[in-house]
C-alpha cells in the first residue's frame, strides 16, 4: 500500500513532467498517510530527486532496457508494482509516460485515467478530477479496483519541493524479450519542443506564407520559445504537422502562449485552453481569440512582431 | 491481411459541450457525431493498403444503435464489414475489454485505433487493447509500412521520430500523419449504394463492468476580459508579461 512514481529519464536527465509528477505523488502519500517511492530506470541521478520528498528510489539497471520500449518498461514497472505492493502508480503526460501508461494498465489489469489536473477531491471513493472533451471540460472520475494509474496532466500540478532522504534500493529484474525493435531515432536538436515548452509562439494563416515565419522564429528564439502552428499552415505545408495544435493535433500547457495571425477556432482553442496565459497578435479586432485571450494588440503582425523582438532582446 | 479498424463515434469539433441530469451525462441534444478525426486518417491508411495488398477491412464500434450511422460512413469509405457491440462505451477498460473479447474469436493482423479520441480523450483503448491481447503496439504513429508479416512504424516523440520493426500482430494509434488531411475520402455515390449492400453486425457484449465512471462534468470557469494594449506601447505589454502575469 504505496504510492510509485515513474521517473522518466533521458540520458541521466530528468524533465520538468518527471519532477511534477513525483511532486504530485508526495503529496497524495502525505494526503493518504502512506510512503511514496521512485522508480528510475537506467539512471544515475539521484541528487535532484531529493528534493521532491521520495522516500525511497528503486533503481533498475538493465542494459535490455537502455532503449525505452513502452512493453518492455511496461513488464518491468508491473514487477515493482507486484514486490512493492503498489496501489497508486503516478505517471507523467509526456509522449512516453502515456505511451506507456495504457499498456501497463493493460498487462496489470488497473484502472487508469490519464489528464488528471489536481489531487483527489476524495479518497474513499477515490475521485479525481481530469480534462475532457479536449479541454472544453472536465470531469470528475472515480476510479475502482486495487490498483490505479494516474497520468499526471502537464504543467497542472506544478513543483513542490520538499526535501528528504530517500533510501536507494537497487531492483534486478530480467527484461522480457520483444520482437518489436527500435531502429532508429531521428531527432532535431537545438530547438524547444512544445511539450516541454514553458513558452509557445504560434502563427496562423495571418502569415500569409512560410516565408515569413524568420519572424516567428526569432521572436521564439528570444523568450526560449517553441514554434507552433493552426491546422491549416501545416495541411498547407507551411510548418511540419508536428507543430499543428489544438483539438486534432498537440495540446498545449504552456505558461504563456502567443498567438499572431490566428482567428481563435473552437477546435484551435480546445487544444490550447490550459495555457496559462494567452496572448493573442491579430488585425481583426472581432477575431474570435480575442475572447479567449488575457492580453491582445489589435494590428498588423508584420509591424508589430519585429519591434517586439527588438524590445524584448533588449529587456530579458 | 486482416485489418481491424476501431471507430469512435465522437461529437463534432464544432459542438458546444453542456451536461444534462445534474452534470452527470453529456448533453447529446442536437449534436453531430462524426468518425474521430485519428480513426478516420486510420482507416484512410487501411483503404490504401486493401488497394496494394490483399486485405480485408473490418470497422468496428462499442456504442448503442446511434453509432450506426457512422459506421455506415465508413463502409462508404471503403470499409468491407462493419460490426457494432451493443453497449454504451462507459469508459476505456470496458470498451476495450469488449474489443478483446470480440478480437479472442475473430483475429486480425492489424488492428489500428485513434492515438486518443477527442471526447473523452484519454488515449487509453488502443494500449489497454494491446495489454489485454499482447500484441505489439504503437501509438502516435505517423507511418506505417507492412512486408509480408514485417512491420516498420514511426511514431512521433518529443522532438522526432522513433522507427521500429516488429512482426504482426500489430496495434497502431493513428494520427494525422499516417495520411494527410487532403488524403481523407469523401464518400461518393457509388460507395454509399455500396454500403448498404455490406455487412453491419451487431454483436452482444459482455457488459463488462467499468474501472471509471465520470461522476460530475464541469466546465472551466468563464474567462476574464481581454486587455487590450496599443501596437506603439509594446513595452507595455512586456511589463504586463513580466510583472502581472510573471510568465517572461
Ligand atoms: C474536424 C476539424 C478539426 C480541426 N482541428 C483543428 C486543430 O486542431 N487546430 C486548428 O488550429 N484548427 C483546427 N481546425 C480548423 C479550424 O476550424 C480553423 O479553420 C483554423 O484554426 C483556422 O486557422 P487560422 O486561424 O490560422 O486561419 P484563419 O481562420 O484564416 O485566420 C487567420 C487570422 O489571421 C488574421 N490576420 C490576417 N492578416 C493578419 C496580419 N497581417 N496581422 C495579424 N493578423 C492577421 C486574420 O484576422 C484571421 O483572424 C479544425 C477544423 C475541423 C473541421
Ligand atoms: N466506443 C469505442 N468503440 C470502438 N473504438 C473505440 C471506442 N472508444 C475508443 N475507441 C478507439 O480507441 C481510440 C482511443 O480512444 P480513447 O482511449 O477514448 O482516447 C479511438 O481513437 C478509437 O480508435
Amino acid at each position: 500500500m504505496a504510492v510509485l512514481v515513474y521517473i522518466e529519464s533521458e540520458n541521466n536527465e530528468y524533465k520538468k513532467s518527471a519532477y511534477e509528477a513525483l511532486s504530485y505523488g508526495k503529496a497524495l502519500a502525505d494526503k493518504m498517510k502512506v510512503q511514496v517511492s521512485g522508480l528510475i530506470i537506467n539512471s544515475t541521478e539521484i541528487e535532484s530527486l531529493k528534493n521532491y520528498g521520495a522516500d525511497k528510489i528503486i533503481k533498475i539497471d538493465n542494459k535490455d532496457l537502455q532503449e525505452f520500449s513502452a512493453k518492455k518498461y511496461s513488464h518491468a514497472i508491473a514487477k515493482v508494482i507486484d514486490s512493492e505492493n503498489s496501489s497508486i502508480i503516478i505517471l507523467s503526460s509526456s509522449a512516453n509516460s502515456k505511451y506507456l501508461g495504457a499498456y501497463l494498465s493493460g498487462i496489470i489489469d488497473s484502472s487508469y485515467t490519464s489528464n488528471v489536473v489536481s489531487l483527489p477531491e476524495s479518497l474513499t471513493p477515490f475521485i479525481v478530477k481530469r480534462t475532457c472533451f479536449t479541454n472544453k471540460a472536465f470531469s470528475s472520475t472515480e476510479l475502482i479496483g486495487d490498483i490505479k494509474l494516474i497520468g499526471v496532466s502537464s504543467n497542472s500540478f506544478g513543483l513542490h519541493e520538499t526535501h528528504s532522504d530517500p533510501i536507494i534500493e537497487n531492483f534486478q529484474i530480467e527484461a522480457i524479450d520483444s520482437n518489436q525493435k527500435t531502429i532508429k531515432i531521428e531527432k532535431e536538436t537545438g530547438s524547444v519542443t512544445i511539450a516541454d515548452a514553458e513558452i509557445v509562439v504560434s502563427a496562423g494563416r495571418g502569415m500569409k506564407g512560410p516565408e515569413n515565419w524568420t519572424m516567428i522564429e526569432s521572436l521564439a528564439e528570444v523568450l526560449g520559445a517553441a514554434t507552433a502552428c493552426s491546422k491549416p499552415v501545416s495541411d498547407m505545408g507551411w510548418r511540419p504537422h508536428s507543430e499543428h495544435v489544438g483539438q486534432t493535433g498537440k495540446p498545449v500547457s504552456s505558461n504563456l502562449y502567443i498567438a499572431i495571425g490566428i482567428s481563435g477556432a473552437i477546435q484551435h482553442l480546445a487544444g490550447i485552453n490550459s495555457s496559462k496565459v494567452k496572448v493573442v497578435i491579430n488585425n481583426d479586432p472581432e477575431a474570435p481569440f480575442f475572447k479567449a485571450a488575457d492580453y491582445g494588440v489589435v494590428g498588423d503582425a508584420f509591424e508589430i512582431v519585429p519591434p517586439l523582438i527588438e524590445k524584448l532582446k533588449t529587456r530579458l | 491481411m486482416n485489418i481491424l479498424v476501431c471507430i469512435s463515434n465522437v461529437p463534432d469539433t464544432t459542438s458546444k459541450i453542456n451536461f444534462i441530469e445534474n452534470d452527470s451525462k453529456f448533453d447529446s441534444n442536437g449534436i453531430q457525431y462524426i468518425i474521430n478525426p485519428n480513426d478516420e486518417f486510420g482507416l484512410t491508411k487501411a483503404v490504401w493498403m486493401k488497394e496494394s495488398n490483399d486485405a480485408s477491412i473490418t470497422v468496428l464500434t462499442v456504442g448503442d444503435s446511434s453509432a450506426e450511422t457512422i459506421l455506415r460512413k465508413c463502409l462508404a469509405i471503403g470499409a468491407d464489414r462493419a460490426i457494432r457491440i451493443d453497449c454504451p462505451a462507459n469508459d476505456a477498460y470496458s470498451v476495450a475489454r469488449e474489443i478483446e473479447s470480440y478480437c479472442q474469436s475473430n483475429t486480425f493482423d492489424l488492428i489500428i485505433c485513434g492515438r486518443e479520441s477527442i471526447d473523452y480523450n484519454g488515449g487509453i483503448v488502443p494500449g489497454l487493447l494491446a495489454g489485454f491481447l499482447d500484441y505489439n503496439f504503437v501509438t502516435n504513429c505517423v507511418s506505417l509500412e507492412v512486408n509480408n508479416s514485417k512491420v516498420t512504424c514511426y511514431r512521433e516523440i518529443s522532438g522526432g521520430t522513433e522507427i521500429s520493426e516488429s512482426d504482426l500482430p500489430i496495434i497502431i494509434g493513428s494520427q494525422k500523419g499516417l495520411v494527410e488531411e487532403k488524403d481523407l475520402i469523401i464518400p461518393n455515390m457509388r460507395g454509399i449504394m455500396m454500403a448498404r449492400q455490406k455487412p453491419l453486425e451487431v454483436v452482444e457484449a459482455k457488459n463488462i463492468s467499468s474501472k471509471s465512471i465520470d461522476k460530475k462534468f464541469h466546465k472551466p470557469q468563464a474567462k476574464s476580459e481581454v486587455k487590450l494594449v496599443n501596437p506603439d506601447e509594446l513595452d507595455k505589454l512586456i511589463d504586463l508579461l513580466e510583472n502581472e502575469a510573471k510568465v517572461i
